[in-house]
């Protein structure tokens, strides 16, 4: 055996050694990624954080046109516009004025009278107009991706209504008062959907994927966008899902399937 | 020379008048703002200790709605929501005082200083409930006297 050769056996055993041990320590980190996965809890003391990009997907096909619940959810749970034919805390507004977090949109198309409905409200643009127009850097987007207004700072410009090509912002035109806690909102200050962020720092979904669940509906799918093993994100490799006005390059949160 | 009797008499109308202005402001005794529903813990009455409560409430209320609103944080010290559910309580008769009412706790040293704060245009002046269970909600949705 020359010299040589016992050298390339020894290096041949050191790669089998690495590579064997390598895989040992796959196995090993595994079951701690999975944990990771299930047990997913955010603390409350935990910031939002930049490994999340929270989404819905909308399955226009599943999306019943009668049916309002995701936006009756969105009402109770925030507090805006009347539930129960109770009068909206609004009675100033106009119709068109008043507070609309979440609306449900009709397309007929006129060639072959084909009716969609679906859910419309803030899209969560990764890089959203309201945000680049806001004076104040009070519309702003969490490091995961939700897109709010921070009413602290807000001093009801509106440039950001005028930016977002969703209309998916109101402006709240009088003094309003036993807001809910999860939700304040007052007088001067725009507001719209916030994907429920108090509900998603407690993980659970918000209230209208929550409702469209409890309906049988399921047209609604809510998670993890940058978690390729969530739900989401599987049933968009598997059917993709489509962005309204993808044109803008907006890359939404808020994807749509069967438009 | 004043006399010992003579300087006595000095001290007693010298002392007398020091205490004047005392006697005259005995009947404000400032803000009076109602008892919190409980103490924080055994040790602490509130989530930091009084006179820094007093001092500097509204700069723990900014750091802690920024770091809610914005990062999303959501622990409970130094919370609005939670100084109104532990500081706004009922009446004997069950009535809540509404934020502008001297018997609202925040207005109660808010009216005193004359201080405006505009936390209750967007947040409830009254605790998580309170609203539905309170059947004389009506007669003070006036939201407050002052």
């Amino acid at each position: 055996m020359s010299p040589n050769n016992s050298e390339n056996k020894t290096d041949q055993y050191r790669r089998k050694f690495l590579s064997q041990s390598a895989a040992v320590a796959g196995l090993a980190i595994a079951p701690g990624l999975v944990l990771n996965q299930v047990a997913h809890a955010k603390s409350d003391s935990d910031k939002a954080s930049s490994a999340n990009r929270w989404g819905i997907l909308i399955d226009t096909n599943k999306c019943n046109k009668g049916c309002t619940d995701c936006v009756t959810a969105c009402k109770t749970e925030n507090g805006w516009g009347s539930v129960d034919g109770k009068a909206s805390s609004e009675t100033h507004s106009s119709k068109e004025q008043q507070a609309q977090w979440i609306r449900k949109v009709t397309i007929t198309d006129k060639q072959t009278g084909h009716v969609q409905s679906l859910p419309l409200m803030c899209q969560h643009c990764e890089t959203a107009p309201c945000v680049d127009v806001c004076p104040t850097g009070a519309s702003m987007k969490r490091e995961d991706g939700i897109v709010q207004v921070d009413k602290h700072i807000c001093i009801g410009c509106r440039y950001c209504m005028m930016a977002c090509p969703y209309k998916a912002r109101s402006f709240i035109h009088e003094k309003l008062e036993l807001q809910k806690a999860t939700a304040p909102r007052g007088i001067g200050t725009v507001e719209s959907c916030n994907m429920c962020a108090h509900r998603v720092d407690k993980d659970q979904n918000p209230a209208c994927v929550e409702a469209c669940t409890k309906a049988e509906h399921s047209a609604m799918i809510f998670g993890d966008l940058k978690d390729a093993n969530s739900a989401i994100s599987i049933e968009l490799k598997k059917h993709g899902g489509e962005q309204i006005r993808a044109d803008l390059g907006l890359n939404t949160g808020v994807r749509y399937q069967g438009l | 020379m004043m006399s010992l009797r003579q300087f006595a008499k000095h001290l007693v109308v010298l002392v007398g008048l020091t205490a004047l202005p005392m006697l005259s402001t005995a009947g404000d005794l400032g803000p009076v703002p109602p008892k919190a529903k409980m103490n924080a813990s055994d040790t602490t009455k509130c989530v930091e200790p009084i006179g820094d409560m007093r001092k500097n409430h509204m700069e723990f209320l900014k750091h802690k709605r920024d770091e809610t609103m914005r990062e999303g944080v959501r622990t409970k010290t130094h919370s609005l929501v939670e100084c109104i559910d532990c500081h706004v309580t009922p009446n004997d008769k069950g009535e809540f005082a509404r934020i502008g009412d001297d018997e609202h706790f925040c207005s109660s040293c808010h009216n005193y200083a004359a201080v405006n704060v505009d936390c209750f245009d967007c947040h409830s002046d009254l605790p998580q409930g309170a609203a539905t269970k309170n059947p004389h909600l009506n007669k003070l949705t006036a939201g407050g006297t002052k």
